[in-house]
């Protein structure tokens, strides 16, 4: 207790000490912010006297509708580092931004004809469900959960590290506190209130979001009299790079490079498990397909907004000293902070409030989905199916998912603590390159390839996830910035497109010239997987009754 | 799932009408997603100046209703497939449903 105290009021003097971007106490992102965690904690309390099952915990009972899911999805999907990093990178590049921000999008409408119906159809509480629906379960689990927890990790260390950054910047904490407060927080959601505290504080924080976002953007739009041309002429008037902002520049260069993008953007996002996870929550494939509707429409809507936001504060912030270090000549904050300073710019100290005590939400809402996530390839799959074979009660395979959050959080403060003075840029690319290269290929072939065996799959799934770390270890971000080598032995960025084909092709030669007794087994039960699949015919029924 | 009921599902002619008909429909929705997708990025990678040529003479680029445009034909395209699977392909299923129960208790 103590310590505990000794520890807040380390953080109130540096709340005085530091230097946050508002240059003094930022009472109204503060005041908002308390508010937020007081009514999410709120709503963990009432889930937590909802959530009693495995089924509750993992899926939240299986009763969010499709319109709701899509918003969870919409905001899953909408981190801190895509609201801030995109607008952040619109202000930088202009067009360049809005390229990024469409190749996190168009994975959407695949997975909607491709795996979102099939998903709820075949799996219970994750994808390796699904994965090892007909194949040797033991060894599809540990290759699914690993995977899993693979993504779930880099991802999370990622968001951790930025979360510090941010809440440091935005509020004057210190670091550590930060990433304590993070940690802290999204352990209870997930412990205490299970899959539907998180996808509540996911709605609430999508639709936060949303609303700020729009308001910035009719709040610029307004002061360009509502014409785009306009927007865009005073932006090239002021704006370093002039009329380069309004076309492609050099964010994408070769081919290779963009089409690998292309690859593990789009694959990626049908291989996040936390992503995958939320198919389960809904009653059957049409709130399935509903979801995925709704969330690509907000998901859209959202990008369009960073665009204009992003515009907007190369009009309104970078021509005004106050947002301006004079030191570097950027932003106060980094040009992430693009879209923070815009909010002051256009709602004052109250809207900065407001957005600020947002983004800090947008980052508990995204790391507590990842958390259950990885609590769930723990309990579920390593646990109970692979550990237990299937038979453990209930109440045991609960405690153990409770356990393996608290484990998860402990290790994401950790590592976020210990990773702060490191490059973690390469980290998000990493976890979908593992999504789509590892995740990705033994989903969808599990799905539709009734050739599939559990070797192949086990072959081609290892050797996809061993590719993309490979080869991103040996790529130019990692191998030359971080290790400080020359040359890059590997000259892409993004993996994906080896990664994957090499992934899909050894699982297919290693799945034809698979002789043993098992694989036919993995055959014959092809045509009950498939129908179950396509007609949700003995699926677990979302609701028990 | 026994495989009696395996088999009397494969033989209903609506069963394979169901698969037929969204397998067709997902793969042509999906060719149009990653044509118009990768036709854009390969145009970013070899001819950038074709999106960066002024729409009406102004600064607005042809680029940015090109952009614009493939985010809304995402969202057109999750809608036009809820539509139908919400109609035909839900019908379809009910029925498969239905003919099974009715097999079944017919012994």
């Amino acid at each position: 207790m103590g310590k505990l105290i000794a520890l807040l009021s380390l953080g109130v003097t540096a709340l005085f000490a530091s230097e946050p971007i508002a240059k003094e106490l930022n009472i109204s992102a503060i005041v908002m912010f308390l508010i937020f965690v007081l009514a999410t904690l709120g709503i963990t309390y009432w889930a937590a006297k909802k959530t009693k099952t495995a089924k509750d915990f993992y899926t939240a009972g299986g009763g969010i509708t499709g319109f709701q899911n899509g918003l969870a999805i919409a905001g899953d999907y909408m981190s801190a580092a895509s609201f801030l990093g995109i607008s952040g990178l619109v202000y930088m590049n202009g067009y360049d931004g809005l390229i990024y921000s469409i190749g996190f999008l168009v994975g959407w409408p695949i997975i909607l004809f491709m795996i979102s119906e099939q998903l709820r159809n075949l799996g219970k509480y994750t994808f390796a469900d699904v994965a090892s629906f007909r194949l040797s379960q033991k060894e599809i689990r540990i290759l699914a959960a690993s995977g899993s927890l693979a993504t779930v990790t880099f991802y999370l260390i990622a968001q951790m590290v930025g979360s510090g950054k941010l809440i440091q910047v935005l509020f004057g904490l210190p670091y550590e506190l930060a990433v304590i407060i993070v940690g802290g927080l999204m352990i209870m959601y997930v412990a205490f209130g299970g899959m539907l505290a998180t996808t509540w504080v996911q709605i609430i924080k999508a639709v936060l979001l949303l609303s700020g976002a729009t308001f910035m953007s009719i709040a610029v739009l307004a002061y360009v009299g509502f014409s785009f041309e306009n927007l865009f002429a005073t932006a090239v008037d002021v704006h370093a790079k002039g009329a380069a902002i309004m076309a492609p520049g050099g964010l994408v260069t070769d081919p290779i490079s963009a089409i690998s993008l292309g690859i593990a953007l789009m694959f990626g996002t049908a291989g996040l498990p936390h992503i995958l996870m939320r198919f389960f929550t809904v009653a059957d494939a049409k709130q399935a397909r509903k979801s995925v509707f709704v969330a690509t429409g907000f998901i859209g809507y959202f990008y369009i907004l960073t665009f204009i936001i992003g515009f907007g504060a190369i009009v309104l912030v970078s021509q005004n000293p106050e947002y301006l270090d004079i030191t570097t000549g950027g932003l106060f904050g980094g040009n992430n902070m693009a879209a923070i300073h815009l909010s002051h710019a256009v709602g004052g100290d109250l809207f900065l409030g407001f957005i600020s005590a947002v983004a800090f939400a947008t980052i508990l809402a995204v790391v507590a989905g990842l958390t259950l996530a990885g609590a769930s390839a723990i309990s579920h799959d390593l646990y109970a199916c692979v550990i237990a074979e299937g038979k453990v009660d209930q109440e045991k395979e609960m405690k153990v998912s409770k356990y393996a959050t608290v484990a998860i959080g402990v290790v994401a403060i950790l590592l976020g603590i210990a990773f702060e003075q490191q490059n973690i840029a390469f980290m998000v690319g990493l976890a979908f390159a593992i999504a789509a290269s590892a995740n990705f290929p033994i989903l969808f072939l599990s799905i539709y390839w009734s050739k599939l065996t559990t070797r192949g799959a086990l072959i081609g799934g290892s050797l996809g996830l061993a590719t993309a770390v490979i080869l991103v270890i040996l790529g130019p971000t990692v191998w030359v910035t971080i290790l400080g080598n020359a040359e890059a032995i590997f000259p892409y960025n993004y993996p994906a497109l080896f990664s994957v084909t090499i992934a899909f092709v050894a699982i297919w030669f290693f799945s034809i010239t698979d002789k043993s007794s098992r694989a036919i087994i993995d055959h014959e039960a092809f045509d009950a997987q498939n129908i179950r699949c396509q007609t949700g015919i003995g699926s677990s029924g979302a609701l028990d009754h | 799932m026994d495989s009696i009921a395996v088999e009397r599902i494969k033989s209903n002619p609506a069963y394979n009408e169901l698969i037929t008909k969204r397998k067709s429909f997902s793969i042509k929705l999906s060719i149009v997603m990653l044509v118009a997708y990768y036709a854009f990025i390969l145009v970013i990678a070899f001819n950038p100046s074709f999106l960066g040529q002024s729409l009406s003479g102004g600064v607005t680029t042809l680029g940015i209703p090109v952009a614009v445009g493939i985010i809304f034909l995402a969202f057109i395209l999750t809608g036009i497939y809820t539509k139908r699977a919400n109609v035909e392909f839900d019908d379809l299923t009910a029925k498969i449903k239905e003919d099974l129960d009715k097999e079944q208790n017919n012994g």
